[in-house]
């Protein structure tokens, strides 16, 4: 196949995420095993440095789309660059990260070029002209093979999915011709709450329910920063008000698969066990010994959780 | 205003799925339907836009028969008519053949704003919202947690990674739904009486000018399903006071499992 793969970067305010590296390096994967080129792409305003890095996950070329209507992620701006790499670069298939930015992009895109989509992919598999992904469907009570057919195919993997793995090339960097085309969304500003592991691609994360009691969550926040872990919630710890919707893990919520997972004073039901069923290895702390979480965890703790969780930090403590 | 909601019905996120004969679908006798969470703060949002400045609010869902159940709820939320799309060749389409039909059927009937789900909790694709867009060639904005309209503008604040921004897109427009947006409201029964009477047209590909060739063959394909590994679980730490028992759970993460 002389048809390339092109992988589309992420960053945001010149760092890139976790799941860029992921990409490039199942990208690669993937480009070997159909014997062609890596190529990546990045958006952004005044990127031309960070972007050199790259080459260290794999990337033969690196383009690069500098402007300042880059700087910040406008779904339209980015749809018409990338659109107009696509058809300049006729890859055989782009793969990105299936974050909150990555799925709105790779939909529009999709629809812009006609192309099969595919997102949350937690594995992928490439022979000749066909393309099969594999990827979680009603909110992850099912794994499904979809196979990818068409001209063009975009798979959005999973964040925390897939392994990063480091080569010894170093890309060419190409700079780009930018046109942004037409241009409707006005971007007027950002929060972040940089301070905070995103749940998504944290390796920890220690989430407490109803069980809490409160919106007091110091036991928990405690533990994920010692673990440098993020914080998750159940949905009641959320509708209750004690911690940010963003925070929700489950169906409705984040789907998170860190390796290790400590729910602490939640049930286990089962839109809640949806979202992070995956997790490498799943703790369990609860004072109801009939609770279905422990069906679902490895390790399972009949207890307050007001009691275990600080014992544990200091257990922990001494490992380091 | 005129507000489009496009609504999909789908199993309830209680059910335990099971697979079908056919291993690429789902076992739905034993299944409730309901319409999809983000439809339903979907029409919430909508219901709301028009109490606050006059308008009317249209429900679209490509489905079957039993999709009428879920169309008619919404109605007596407040929705004030219904669109069912309703034709075999459409149940075999993938999320970018639902986005085409969908956008066939705005092309015919006026729209100032489109609010869809940010993902159906079935298939959870995330994508028909945005294709939809695509296709009509208006903004999108997705994952919107509160929105503003004035000026013939439409101002969102959307989820984004790590935080919040807030982007600003000219009418028409569309919008998917995230959770803290709204709390959506039960039918109450007077809703529920006065939906039977308002209309739901049932249509079909060839009565919205549309050609299942033109729709094509769907570009993704489901080839197998399978339940994800089982858990083992169960495994119980015994000791007897909550000191031995954070003891042994922290030797096992770091001896057995290795992930501390
Ligand atoms: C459409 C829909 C979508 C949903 N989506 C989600 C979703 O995405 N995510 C989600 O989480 N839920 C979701 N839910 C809600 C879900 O059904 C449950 O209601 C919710 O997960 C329960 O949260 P919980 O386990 O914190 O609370 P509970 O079920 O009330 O459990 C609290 C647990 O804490 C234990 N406990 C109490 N005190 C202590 C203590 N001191 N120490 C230790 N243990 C203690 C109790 O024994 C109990 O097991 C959804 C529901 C619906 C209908
Ligand atoms: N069959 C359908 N009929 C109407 N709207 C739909 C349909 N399928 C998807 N949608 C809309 O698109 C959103 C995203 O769906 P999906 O891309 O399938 O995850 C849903 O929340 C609905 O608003």
């Amino acid at each position: 196949m002389s048809q390339g793969i092109l992988a589309i970067a992420e960053q945001i305010d010149g760092v890139f995420r976790k799941v860029t590296y992921e990409a490039l390096s199942e990208g690669k994967r993937i480009a070997g095993s159909l014997g062609c080129d890596l190529t990546v792409l990045v958006l952004g305003s005044d990127i031309e440095n960070i972007s050199k890095e790259l080459g260290k996950y794999g990337a033969d070329r690196i383009l690069v789309a500098d402007n300042p209507a880059l700087s910040e992620y406008l779904t339209d701006a980015y749809t018409n660059v990338i659109a107009a790499t696509i058809e300049k670069e006729n890859p055989a298939a782009v793969i990105l990260g299936a974050s909150v930015q990555g799925k709105d992009l790779s939909a529009r895109l999709s629809a812009r070029l006609g192309a099969a989509l595919a997102v949350d992919c937690v594995a992928v598999s490439a022979e000749n002209e066909s393309l099969v992904v594999t990827r979680p469907m009603y909110g992850g009570k099912i794994l499904a093979d979809v196979a990818l057919e068409g001209k063009l195919r975009i798979v959005a993997i999973r964040p925390n999915a897939m392994s990063i793995v480091e080569t010894a090339g170093a890309g060419s960097v190409e700079k780009l011709d930018v046109d942004v085309g037409k241009i409707d969304l006005n971007f007027v500003e950002k929060k972040l709450e940089t301070e905070k592991v995103d749940l998504t691609e944290a390796d920890v994360v220690v989430s407490g329910g109803r069980g809490m009691g409160g919106s007091d969550y110091s036991v928990v926040e405690e533990l994920a920063a010692l673990l440098e872990g993020a914080v998750g919630a159940s949905r009641s710890a959320v509708d209750e008000g004690w911690r940010p919707q963003p925070d929700q893990v489950g169906q409705t919520g984040k789907v998170v698969s860190p390796n290790l997972y400590i729910a602490a004073g939640i049930s286990g039901a089962i839109q809640h066990l949806a979202g992070m069923s995956s997790s490498k290895v799943i703790v369990a702390i609860n004072k109801d010994s009939e609770a279905p979480i422990f069906s679902k965890a490895d390790y399972g703790i009949v207890g307050d959780l007001f009691e275990i969780l600080p014992l544990v930090k200091e257990e922990i403590k001494k490992l380091k | 205003m005129e507000i489009v909601v496009l609504l999909k019905q789908v199993p309830a996120t209680e059910s335990l799925v099971k697979i079908a004969d056919d291993g690429v679908s789902i076992k739905t006798d034993d299944i409730k339907f309901v319409i999809n969470p983000y439809d339903e703060i979907a029409v919430e949002e909508a219901l709301r836009i028009k109490e606050a400045q006059e308008g009317k609010v249209t429900i679209i869902s490509v489905g079957t028969d039993k999709t009428i159940e879920a169309i008619r709820t919404a109605l007596a939320m407040g929705a004030d008519e219904g669109i069912l799309i309703n034709d075999p060749d459409a149940q075999g389409c993938d999320a970018l053949g639902i986005a085409r039909i969908l956008a066939a059927v705005l092309k015919d009937i006026p729209y100032d704003l489109i609010i869809a789900g940010q993902r159906a909790v079935d298939d959870d694709n995330y994508q028909v919202g945005a294709a939809v867009a695509e296709f009509l060639g208006i903004p999108s904005i997705s994952m919107v947690i509160k929105e503003e309209i004035a000026d013939g503008k439409i101002k969102c604040q959307r989820t984004i990674d790590g935080g919040t921004a807030v982007f600003e897109a000219p009418l028409p427009a569309l919008f998917t739904t995230q959770r803290g947006l709204n709390e959506p409201r039960y039918a109450s029964l007077p809703g529920i009486m006065k939906a039977k009477k308002k209309p739901l047209d049932t249509k079909t590909l060839a009565d919205i000018g549309l050609d299942s060739a033109i729709l094509g063959e769907p570009v993704t394909v489901i080839k197998a399903m399978q339940f994800p590994p089982e858990r083992e679980g169960g495994r119980i730490i015994d000791g007897e006071t909550a000191q031995e028992k954070a003891v042994e759970l922290v030797r096992l993460l770091h001896e057995e499992a290795k992930v501390i």
